[in-house]
């Protein structure tokens, strides 16, 4: 028996070598993703910036040719920020909201693969759960913000619960969902090789689940995001939101765009931030 | 034993000497896979009607002395080549065998794939590493699942006689499932064949072509057609009879 090569990028066929087939395979998925059109990493950039920085710019010329109560534009917003950052009205109001969101959503989330893990592996809890979570899924949250607010109060309390809530149902459903997906072949080998229960989580289980969860918490993020805000509105006003409410109020709208704009960056900052730890979490599911 | 109420395996009896290599063929369906699974303890219902003796004590449910080897591969896409090799061993709580699976890779010719994950390799490589996994534990008894049925002509040729290399290094009772009566003969002492459903035996025999098999020797050995022939007639009439 010849012995095998040591170079990775050896692809030279002696006698029958398995890794010319590794070789063409890789090709050929190549190949048929070539099919529609391979951009490179730059020209992807290029598209994502150039097509920002065109609305951005649509909407600047717009927004200045519209009534300064009705609508802004970008320019006029950075200028607000640039006054409310200094006045200190801005780092104040996010710290509060950012707070809220940053306790509010961990616990959401966590409880949510908590309970998406044990409701995926044992039929009672799912059969126990099922029901309960679907209704209060469907349930519109706000509905319940009076009661939330018997419980709780007007404070901060109230508000991380009511972030909680938005945030554990997307979470808790697509861990379950993953959790149940686990290929039963591979159920089957943990079996015959005679792993434990705690085993089974651990090599099967939680890393089968993981871009499910993943899912879970990209879905979450927006949800937490109208959680945060909600609870603002609707218990004791406080951080972005009430910057929303007191700038409209007094029809300042450039400066009642800078907490919305505030919003989605927090958005787009957690959803990128996300993107990097599955990426971390899962090296398996890198291109090779 | 049945399965959805269909009797699928109907009094069937084997035994087997310790470092015989037997294979086991029918047509799909018959019933031979759920005999191998039976066997290996993976159907938990079944112990009470499929009883599997090991070296004179009952086997109910999977244990570390057999181990096996899936049609599917069944590695773990988050594990490396060499994290799915050594997954019994871990799992089990056995000192990890270093030399042993330095050896296996070298003789799967893994070597340069140890850091792989599995979505990175083709079929033969996955079942190289499946094979591994199972025979790094030295089971006394190895369970083979039709584990070249999967994989390509060619690679599954060469992986033939990896494994008849790998058992002649280091005997072992092996017990394989397969469809393809080519493979049956090269790598076997004896061959079952199994009609069905119900699974029953149609004909059990020894070969007549000994140890040291390989493709070319096997294939122009006098009684090799012969054999064949007789395989073929017994799959046919075990169909029939179902």
């Amino acid at each position: 028996m010849t012995t095998s090569p040591t170079s990775e990028n050896n692809v030279q066929p002696r006698r029958v070598d398995p890794l010319a087939t590794t070789a063409s395979q890789e090709e050929v998925r190549q190949r048929r993703a070539m099919k529609i059109s391979q951009p490179t990493r730059n020209r992807r950039i290029v598209v994502r910036y150039a097509s920002l920085a065109i609305l951005l710019l649509i909407w600047e010329i717009y927004g200045r040719n519209v009534n300064p109560v009705l609508f802004t534009y970008p320019v006029a917003i950075v200028e607000s920020a640039v006054d409310m950052v200094a006045d200190g009205t801005w780092l104040t109001a996010t710290w509060q909201t950012g707070s809220v969101l940053a306790v509010g959503a961990t616990a959401g989330v966590l409880l949510g693969i908590g309970t998406g893990l044990l409701a995926g592996r044992s039929w009672i809890a799912k059969e126990i759960l099922d029901i309960p979570i679907s209704a209060l899924y469907a349930l519109p949250a706000v509905a319940l913000i009076p009661v939330i607010v018997l419980w709780f109060g007007f404070g901060d309390p109230a508000k991380i619960f009511i972030v909680a809530f938005f945030v554990f149902f997307p979470v808790v459903i697509n861990t379950t969902r993953g959790v149940e997906e686990v290929e039963s072949e591979l159920l089957e080998v943990t079996r015959s090789f005679c792993s434990s229960e705690r085993a089974v989580w651990r090599d099967l289980l939680i890393p089968a689940s993981l871009p499910y969860v993943f899912t879970g918490i990209k879905l979450a993020i927006g949800r937490g995001l109208v959680g945060v805000i909600v609870a603002e509105f609707f218990t004791a006003i406080s951080g972005l939101g009430n910057l929303i409410v007191t700038n409209s109020n007094s029809f300042q709208t450039a400066r009642t765009f800078v907490p919305i704009v505030t919003l989605s960056l927090i958005g787009v900052v957690l959803t990128a931030i996300l993107g990097v730890v599955e990426r971390a979490l899962a090296p398996w599911r890198r291109d090779a | 034993m049945t399965f959805k109420n269909t009797c699928i395996i109907d009094g069937l009896s084997l035994s087997v000497d310790d470092d015989e290599f037997v294979s086991i063929v029918g047509t799909s369906g018959c019933g031979k896979t759920t005999f191998l699974r039976a066997l290996g303890g993976l159907l938990p219902n079944s112990a009470r009607i499929v009883r599997t003796e090991l070296h004179g004590s009952a086997l109910q449910a999977p244990e570390p002395r057999v181990a096996m080897v899936f049609q599917h591969f069944g590695l773990f896409p988050w594990k490396t080549v060499e994290e799915n090799i050594l997954y019994g061993v871990r799992v089990q709580g056995r000192t990890e065998p270093r030399e042993r699976m330095e050896r296996l890779l070298e003789v799967m010719h893994l070597g340069h794939a140890r850091k792989k994950y599995p979505r990175q390799l083709s079929g033969g490589m996955k079942q190289r590493t499946g094979i591994a996994r199972a025979l790094v534990l030295e089971p006394e008894l190895l369970l083979l699942d039709e584990p070249l049925s999967a994989v390509d002509a060619i690679t599954r040729e060469v992986m033939q006689q990896e494994v008849i290399e790998l058992i002649k290094a280091e005997p072992r009772t092996a017990l394989l499932v397969t469809h393809d009566l080519d493979e049956a003969i090269i790598m076997s002492d004896r061959i079952v064949v199994l009609g069905g459903p119900p699974a029953h035996v149609v004909l059990d025999i020894r070969s007549p072509i000994e140890r040291p098999r390989t493709l070319e020797t096997v294939r122009s050995h006098p009684e090799y057609l012969g054999l064949r022939r007789r395989l073929w007639g017994a799959l046919e009439s075990g169909r029939a009879a179902a």
